[in-house]
């Protein structure tokens, strides 16, 4: 192999293309709102905004990797938070001991973990052992989750928790916001088991051929249940940070962080049907996300446009990932005359 | 087994769906006795008009093979924007216009999803998340974010029209409104698009197999162009009935609600492989869902657990068939 | 050898297509008569689906003239193609499965009228006389789905009639099919040509329509190398053609009688699939399992690899009882199955060969919970190095290979567990002539080293040139085992059909 065909492949990969992307996005922003774009304020508030979303992103990502989807990943998170919450505001009060306090609040933080990983077992077994098609199952169980969020609550939010709980969401190490080292954790953990272990390329076997991994003697059942519990204890950390962020719980935050994350991961080159997806694209697709955000947010553009825009990137992004428009040109040339 | 029940009667989604309204209907009236009166039944009937037209919509999408997130946003755009417009030249048109108008917004906007999807070749499920982002951002941004109740006088004259109302024996006031004509419009209409038309017959074929039908002539990319621009239609008029009996125009409205309409219409026996989905399946899950929604106190179960009911039942009407297919697959070798 | 040229129904002259730089066919002339039936023959890759599209309006030629009932045609598609006639009939079939019978049938009749209504009454009226004219019986209101595999033939050969097809073209029409059935079909083609309808078979198994067919045409590296009446060609005279080599066959090496028994099945029943099945495979034997397509034999081989669970009976290897029902416990006891359906079910065609190579060995490549890929590339390419297997690198991707290459690499992922039995379901199914071979060779070296070697298969000669012994199944029973050094093709062809 001549290094200028690895460059070439290298340049061709939709990664690159969206570290193109993202790092045009951020000279864009840093250009047109220069003081207040790169001002260390703004940018330690876009890294305390955006791992609560990537990190349910990254959790679609593993699901997408075997061809499924993981719908469920918002009631996931909700429901840990409120069982966290639940304990949070049963056992400590604002009076007691910050050493008491973090003892529970590691129970709390343990309890959500253990939701989370119950609720993607839950997935797993409905779309392994019962062959539910995972858009379905995890829409169902994702209604179940929230609700059960709403009948523990009562459809309002939990309230009242000491001030450890700050820690989560708020808090910097060295000057590193705590949810971005969580999230980078995360990320590095995800990229290291899609490409360094049996699991990950079990995973993306399968979601290049499921059949194909049946007849190669794949242990399917147990890779899947692996995946749906993965997704949802990723999806509980991004549940405790928005508790932590919030300073609450409610059965319906971050609502319309589902269709976010499926978009994150899109975008990132992540194929919806499985078998192909890589961290570093989801990464850079959430980096592309929040510099636009964050910069139209500068620009005093509004919430709703930024909606727009991202959904307008996600539509440009497929139409060059898929060369979309060689197809179009096709269709008009082989038009009958 | 009668001779005039389909072959596959008992273990059709349909038969499973109605075998659960009907046995939850024999509980509630039990427990209840004003359950079953004509009140219930017409306040049930009226919920269900605006989530069964976008359903019917949502179930030809699926058969043809595809899926679509974003009509909702499309019903809301197009309620929204056709008010303003007609608030801005014209508040006193009269209302069969306005849902026209209405119509043909919907129509655009599915036939951006159309051409993104039919002559791009574009995945289903991307472009119309993203097409949801985008119109709903586009009718925030540019066209406006306030709700607004004082709408063309003609609009709120709809909504008053009724076919029937009275008041029961027991004293219960009762009204069938006019929507509920558009609902079985609807559905005559898109019964005869479906089984009575060679374009019909296409989205059918395609669903079951885009190759072949691409190999025997078929225009496919005309045929999913038409589904989308037809759903985007059906959403049109949602919206507006939606804004019509609401009395208000609330751009925050119906989107959120797709994934339930989605599960509605897969309950009712529509397959996501495509090729497979009836109108009775639809109507019935539809159904199945508004009584849930509305009626799950008259059983004893608090509101509270209402979504973890909706929940199972989507798990149960999916997984039944689901795991019965995958146990005959094994048991086939 | 053919009538005059203005008699053809279809005539193409000095046809030549080029793909980017790449000549798929070379000046190829290409005639066929009214009710004259035509085997169009040559390896993956000669140029017979290029020929097949040109045909058909799929792609324009980019020299040479195409016409049809006489007619020049300088700007064929598709439309026109089938309006005048020229009906393809895939490999899949290409029908609709969640409609039924009728409307199948009547589908592309019914668009070619530009009728806006859809009238179910005269589809089913359309659809009943194609069935009538090849005389079978279907219900119409059957879902396609629910059929099984030569029904949903005939309804598509009735979905040709029902379009009025003048030349109906198969694309390897009996790959699926069983004697019996292959014999309808015989009979069905000879009634059509009868009725001036011309056929052309695009075929790898051979044998099965030479009886019918008056000409066969072979094409080798997009050009004609041979024409000629059917009744001058045998198999192995067109396997000379196909490849331009000769394709010996070595019969199977002696084994030693004595060796140790490797496997031993008992007593394996399936209800509804097979019974009572009974076999022990000796360390370096090959064992052949055949039968016709419903006679349990993919079943058997799928219990054995435990993707089909038996409801009694045992497998037991080298004395050690091997749990049934269960893929991984299969291959724990180091069997190994290579599937029939090579796309589907045996490679992941997206992905690289290191990748299918390895998956099958993943746990001796990983250290502290970790893959280490120096090891699985080594491994990789020393299997690609010893199969002989034609690719870039190991980075390559499956599907870039052609058919004889990937199934050395379906097979390089089972070696790598260095297994005791490998059942192979159809080893070289949709593979050309000429690497059948070298998979044949492949075969007796694995056994040659002592690997217990079994092969589903309904090839008869494959069989005969692998198999120390050769089961015969039928309705799900052994009903004859026979020695693969004496059998012939014409004993094993009659206890088959019997």
């Amino acid at each position: 192999m001549s290094k200028q065909a690895s460059r070439s492949t290298l340049t061709a990969a939709p990664e690159f293309r969206l570290m193109v992307i993202a790092v045009l996005v951020f000279g864009l922003m840093a250009v047109l709102s220069p003081d207040r774009f790169l001002s260390s304020q703004n940018l330690t508030s876009m890294a305390f905004q955006f791992p609560e979303f990537a990190i349910l992103a990254l959790a679609m990502t593993l699901a997408m990797m075997t061809g499924g989807i993981d719908l469920s990943v918002v009631g996931i998170a909700n429901l840990s938070a409120v069982v966290a919450a639940l304990i949070l505001t049963q056992f400590t009060s604002p009076e007691m001991a910050a050493g008491q306090s973090a003892l529970w609040l590691a129970l709390a933080i343990t309890a959500a973990l253990c939701i989370g990983a119950l609720a993607g077992l839950a997935n797993g077994c409905l779309v392994a052992f019962f062959g539910l098609p995972p858009i379905l199952a995890t829409l169902g169980s994702g209604l179940v989750f929230t609700g059960f969020a709403i009948a523990m609550t009562g459809g309002s939010a939990v309230m009242g928790f000491p001030g450890t709980v700050a820690l989560i969401g708020n808090a910097q190490v060295m000057g590193i916001p705590v949810p971005l080292i969580l999230f980078a954790l995360l990320a590095v953990i995800l990229h290291f088991i899609l490409t360094r272990t049996a699991f990950g390329l079990k995973v993306t076997m399968y979601g290049a051929n499921p059949l194909a991994a049946l007849y190669a003697a794949i242990d399917i059942n147990r890779m899947l249940l692996k995946v749906y519990v993965i997704a949802g204890m990723f999806a509980s950390v991004a549940g405790l940070i928005i508790m932590s962020r919030a300073n609450s719980a409610k059965a319906d935050y971050g609502s319309s962080y589902l269709l976010l994350a499926v978009l994150i991961a899109v975008l990132g080159g992540v194929n919806p049907y499985g078998g192909y997806g890589r961290v570093i694209g989801v990464v850079l697709a959430v980096l592309s996300m929040q510099f636009l955000s964050s910069g139209l947010n500068m620009l005093q553009v509004s919430n709703f446009a930024r909606e727009l825009i991202w959904g307008a990137l996600l539509i440009l992004v497929m139409v060059i990932n898929t060369n979309a428009l060689a197809t179009l040109r096709n269709s008009f040339a082989k038009a009958p005359k | 087994m009668k001779s005039w029940l389909p072959k596959d009667f008992w273990t059709r989604n349909e038969t499973l769906v109605a075998g659960v309204i009907a046995l939850f209907c024999i509980i509630a009236t039990l427990s209840d006795p004003r359950f079953f009166t004509i009140t219930t039944v017409s306040d049930l009937l009226r919920a269900s008009i605006v989530i069964g037209i976008l359903a019917v919509g949502a179930m030809l999408v699926l058969v043809s093979g595809g899926i679509d997130v974003s009509f909702t946003a499309i019903a809301v755009f197009a309620m929204y924007a056709s008010s303003v417009v007609f608030l801005a030249i014209w508040p006193a048109a009269p209302w069969p216009l306005i849902f026209v108008i209405s119509i043909i917004f919907g129509a655009l906007l599915g036939a951006i999803n159309g051409f993104f999807i039919a002559f791009l070749g574009l995945p289903t499920l991307i472009v119309t998340l993203g097409t949801l982002s985008i119109f709903r951002g586009f009718l925030l941004t540019f066209v406006g974010s306030q709700r607004i109740s004082a709408l063309p006088p003609s609009m709120r004259d709809f909504s008053r029209g009724v076919l029937a109302r009275g008041t029961t024996e027991a004293g219960n006031f009762y009204s069938i409104p006019w929507s509920v004509l558009a609902l079985v419009g609807v559905i005559v209409l898109t019964w005869f698009i479906l089984q009575k038309t060679m374009l019909g017959r296409s989205i059918y074929a395609i669903g079951g197999s885009v190759e072949s039908a691409r190999r025997i002539g078929i225009n496919v990319k005309g045929t999913q162009f038409f589904v989308y621009v037809y759903v985007g239609a059906l959403a049109g008029l949602a919206g507006i009935i939606h804004g019509s009996v609401g009395r208000m125009a609330d751009p925050f409205s119906l989107v959120g609600l797709e994934l339930s309409v989605i599960a509605a219409v897969v309950l009712g026996g529509a397959r996501l492989i495509g090729g497979y989905g009836t109108l009775t399946g639809t109507l019935l899950g539809v159904a199945l869902i508004v009584i849930v929604q509305n009626s799950l106190i008259v059983i004893g179960i608090p509101t509270t657990w209402q979504s973890v009911t909706i929940g199972l039942l989507i798990l149960l009407g999916t997984g039944v068939p689901a795991y019965r297919a995958k146990r005959a697959a094994a048991r086939a070798g | 050898m053919s009538p005059t040229r203005d008699t053809a129904f279809i005539d193409l002259r000095a046809i030549t297509k080029r793909y980017a730089g790449v000549t798929a066919l070379d000046s190829v002339d290409f005639a066929v008569q009214p009710g004259e039936a035509v085997c169009l023959a040559g390896e993956n890759g000669s140029g017979k689906s290029t020929l097949i599209k040109i045909i058909s309006g799929v792609e324009p030629a980019t020299e040479g003239m195409v016409l049809i009932a006489g007619e020049d045609h300088p700007d064929l598609n598709p439309r026109i193609s089938a309006a005048a006639g020229v009906m393809v009939i895939f490999q899949d079939f290409s029908l609709f499965p969640n409609l039924n019978v009728a409307e199948n049938i009547a589908f592309a009749t019914q668009l070619s009228t530009h009728q806006r209504l859809f009238k179910p009454r005269a589809s089913r009226e359309i659809a009943r006389k194609a069935l009538d004219r090849i005389g079978v019986e279907i219900d119409l209101d059957a879902r396609v789905e629910t059929l099984p595999v030569a029904q949903k033939q005939l309804v598509a050969i009735c979905r040709a009639l029902a379009s009025e097809a003048q030349l109906i073209i198969m694309d390897e029409p009996t790959t699926a099919l069983t004697e019996k059935e292959v014999r309808r079909l015989q009979g069905i083609i000879r009634m059509l040509k009868e009725e001036g309808v011309a056929v052309i078979f695009v075929s790898h198994k051979l044998a099965e329509v030479l009886e019918v067919s008056e000409k066969v045409v072979v094409l080798r590296n997009g050009k004609k190398v041979a024409e000629g009446p059917a009744s001058k060609f045998d198999t192995q005279s067109l396997a000379y053609h196909m490849t331009g080599r000769d394709v010996p066959e070595v019969p199977p090496s002696d084994h030693t009688a004595g060796a140790e028994a490797l496997m031993e099945v008992r007593g394996l029943s399936k209800e509804g699939s097979f019974e009572d099945i009974n076999f022990e495979l000796r360390a370096g034997e090959v064992l052949g399992i055949t039968g016709l397509l419903g006679s349990g034999r993919t079943s058997v081989a799928k219990a054995l690899f435990g993707l089909v669970a038996p409801d009694a009976g045992t497998i037991t290897v080298e004395s050690q009882e091997v749990p049934t029902g269960d893929p991984q416990a299969a291959s724990m006891a180091r069997i190994g199955y290579v599937p029939e359906d090579r796309l589907t079910e045996g490679l992941f065609l997206s992905q690289s060969i290191l990748r299918n190579v390895a998956i099958g060995r993943l746990d001796a490549h990983t250290t502290n919970g970790f893959l280490n890929m120096g090891s699985l590339v080594d491994e990789a390419s020393g299997w690609l190095k010893r199969l002989k297997v034609k690719a870039p690198d190991v980075a390559a991707p499956v599907q870039s290979l052609s058919g004889g290459n990937q199934q050395r690499v379906a097979l390089a992922r089972w070696l790598s567990r260095a297994p005791r039995v490998l059942v192979l379901n159809g080893p070289s199914v949709g593979v050309d002539v000429g690497s059948k071979a070298d998979i044949h060779d492949i075969i007796r070296d694995l056994a040659s080293q002592g690997i217990g070697i079994i092969v589903i298969s309904d090839d008869l000669p494959e069989l005969l040139a692998t198999c120390h012994r050769i089961l015969v199944m039928r309705d799900g029973r052994i009903i004859d085992a026979l020695d693969g050094r004496v059998a012939t093709e014409d004993d094993l062809a009659r206890r088959l059909a019997s």
